[in-house]
């Protein structure tokens, strides 16, 4: 992950963009992370038919292209499948830019490098119409300034500290919390046994 | 100084604080299923990494499973079934799988071991994990990357959040359940309106709750956005933990797990419990919600453009006209189950409407309990026989089938199901289909008119 994420925006202005919409259930039966493009926003972007949905925005140009989604109010609601950001970064899409994300949508997106910048709704809107109205002109988000910038708009952005710092850094949360081992083995020895649980097999 | 109830249970869990703004806070429990967990156990694997502390974990499987036997209906889903049993074989973990006394819904079979007391935090990937919230407990959902992290640390990165008191005062009409006061909360708050925060509910109509009543209000409570949901121990709390084979197990002394009489919020909502009906949903957010003795929205009641168009996509997607009425539209399949309401006291309420009486023709009728052990136990008090006596079919093994679709019991497109799951979003329950959200009770009462229909109008037919 880079400091800057750089490209064309695409307008997905529908509220309430749930899980089950950027990764319905059928393609949730799987054990690995990968072959997940095909199924993120596949009722959306597929017929049931298997045809080409000609009118969905991420299949016209230029928003085949896009990298970035201007999206609808509390995106990601609904299941904490994370198979909906692993699809979303496979299609290629490294950030959406949207007023407030779901809360497991939003921790899943920072463990898989997908920044979710949160602006007011007038520059959303904004941003939404400069989308829709593009010629494939590219959207500029800098990660360590928060600001988003295009050719007419400049804004800043929301993103607590540490969200910012893993998308910059793109460190493994899990091998660097085990650096503070001592200190969950400190909290343990402080538990008497009433507090542990044990669960039966 | 004065604090929440959910600045207590953070501050309890806390281990140390991290250089980047997060925390680090203790996970006593987690619970896995099928889905959402391989691709961590493959993580531990690539890794190189171990489990902290196996038996502080379970695993159990129910979200692909076929309900109506306890065999695999595919080979994919049995990938994944056999795949989580290996990886708690392989590190140790508790796994209650197909056939297992104990298996069923996660969030109904945790609290029937007496897995939940309060003053406990638990983690799952799954997002309904708020319903630990009615036990006083800290139970919130989780990513994949997230459950390694578990796995790998017995901790997660956390972030604390605001806190938001949803109170529910006066008390409620007979025929208004648990779930027609958590769907007028997410009616009120909206969708996304608790994104950000921890809600705790208070007020006359919550405390009035038996446990069940304040796990489906917990449960539903992530339709709003929030992360986590709680509400105060008390003696209805204590009394639900009695019998249960782990009870008294867990205790963080010294805490009373209520909020401070002077603690504040960061944002308060009142509603008024006489004010609430039995609700139905009738588009495709959960926050899409009328009385039942009400229309469904006209694309002229609202001003902005936006709204207007979300209304009329949800009014295609649910092949509704504006403005009818919400008791004349028809259904094809009445479902009643899921982590929300498929209790024994979910099943006890839909078979007093059920008793009797015959499901309507052309309606297709399933009721799936949560667990193994709730089956039995509704088998034992003549339940099943009153369901099928009624024209029910009745689901001889526990999952989360038809609430989400992902083993195979799809509806088709364009079908039209009356559930008393939780989401209504659009192919929640297969491609095309058409879900409308309500109580269990009112789920029968649909069943048996073939439309969606008002509980209390039975009730009335009942007395006289």
């Amino acid at each position: 992950m880079n400091k800057t994420i750089k490209g064309i925006a695409a307008p997905l202005p529908l509220s309430n963009v749930d899980t089950d919409v950027i990764m319905p259930k059928r393609f949730l039966i799987t054990i690995t992370r990968e072959g997940l493009a095909d199924g993120t926003f596949a009722d959306l972007r597929f017929e049931s038919s298997g045809q080409i949905q000609p009118d969905f925005v991420l299949n016209k140009a230029p928003w085949t292209q896009a990298n970035i989604l201007i999206v609808g109010d509390n995106f990601g609601c609904g299941s904490s499948r994370e198979h909906a950001v692993w699809g979303m970064r496979q299609l290629g899409i490294d950030a959406c830019i949207g007023t407030g994300f779901a809360g497991i949508f939003y921790d899943n997106a920072r463990k898989n490098g997908l920044a979710l910048p949160i602006v007011s709704t007038d520059t959303r809107d904004r941003l939404l119409q400069f989308a829709n109205n593009s010629n494939g002109a590219e959207v500029t988000i800098d990660l360590a300034a928060r600001k988003i910038t295009t050719g007419e708009i400049s804004a800043s952005f929301e993103m607590d500290d540490a969200t910012q710092t893993a998308l910059i850094r793109g460190r493994d949360d899990t091998l660097d919390s085990l650096e503070y081992a001592d200190a969950i083995h400190a909290f343990e020895a402080n538990l008497d046994d009433k507090m542990r649980v044990s669960v039966r097999k | 100084m004065s604090r929440t109830l959910y600045d207590k249970l953070v501050d309890a869990h806390k281990v140390c604080d991290l250089p980047d703004g997060d925390m680090l806070i203790y996970v006593d429990f987690h619970i896995m299923n099928e889905y959402t967990s391989p691709q961590a156990f493959s993580g531990l694997d690539t890794k190189g990494l171990s489990v902290w502390r196996p038996e502080a974990h379970l695993a159990v499987v129910d979200h692909v499973n076929p309900t109506r036997s306890n065999e695999p209906h595919d080979t994919a889903s049995k990938l994944l079934i056999d795949n989580l049993e290996a990886n708690c074989t392989k590190h140790g973990i508790a796994f209650y799988g197909l056939g297992d006394p104990r298996q069923g819904i996660e969030h109904v079979v945790v609290p029937e071991q007496g897995l939940v007391v309060p003053g406990m935090l638990i983690a799952c990937g799954d997002s309904h994990t708020t319903t630990y919230g009615a036990y006083g407990a800290l139970g919130f959902g989780i990513g994949t990357s997230e459950v390694e992290h578990v796995l790998a640390t017995q901790t997660l990165r956390y972030k604390r959040m605001k806190t938001m008191r949803v109170i529910v005062d006066g008390e409620t009409v007979p025929g208004v359940t648990a779930k027609d006061i958590i769907m007028k909360v997410v009616q009120v708050v909206g969708a996304g309106g608790a994104n950000g925060f921890a809600v705790e509910f208070a007020g006359s109509a919550i405390r009035g709750l038996d446990v069940a009543g304040r796990m489906t209000v917990c449960n539903m409570a992530v339709e709003l956005g929030a992360r986590a949901a709680l509400i105060a121990a008390d003696d209805i709390t204590k009394a639900a933990l009695k019998g249960h084979a782990h009870s008294g197990q867990f205790a963080f002394k010294g805490e009373n797990w209520m909020s401070d009489p002077e603690a504040v919020f960061h944002k308060e909502v009142t509603i008024a419990g006489t004010d609430i009906e039995p609700l139905i949903t009738w588009g495709t957010s959960p926050d899409q919600s009328v009385p039942i003795t009400a229309n469904v929205p006209v694309a002229s009641d609202y001003v902005s453009p936006k709204v207007k168009a979300a209304l009329e996509r949800s009014l295609k997607y649910m092949g509704l006209t504006e403005g009818q009425s919400a008791k004349s539209i028809e259904i094809d399949t009445a479902f009643i189950g899921s982590c929300t309401n498929s209790r024994i006291e979910d099943l006890r309420e839909a078979a007093k409407i059920l008793e009797g009486r015959k499901v309507a023709t052309g309606v297709e009728a399933i009721v799936v309990p949560g667990s193994a052990m709730t089956r039995i136990k509704a088998e034992a008090e003549g339940l099943r026989d009153i369901f099928e006596a009624a024209g029910f079919e009745w689901r001889p093994e526990a999952g989360c089938s038809m609430c989400l679709a992902m083993n195979d019991d799809i509806a088709m497109d364009g079908e039209r199901v009356a559930s008393s799951t939780n989401r209504n979003f659009e192919g929640r329950q297969g491609r095309g289909a058409r879900t409308h959200l309500m109580s269990p009770a009112m789920v029968a009462a649909a069943a048996v008119t073939g439309h969606l229909a008002d509980v209390r109008d039975f009730k009335r037919e009942t007395s006289t």
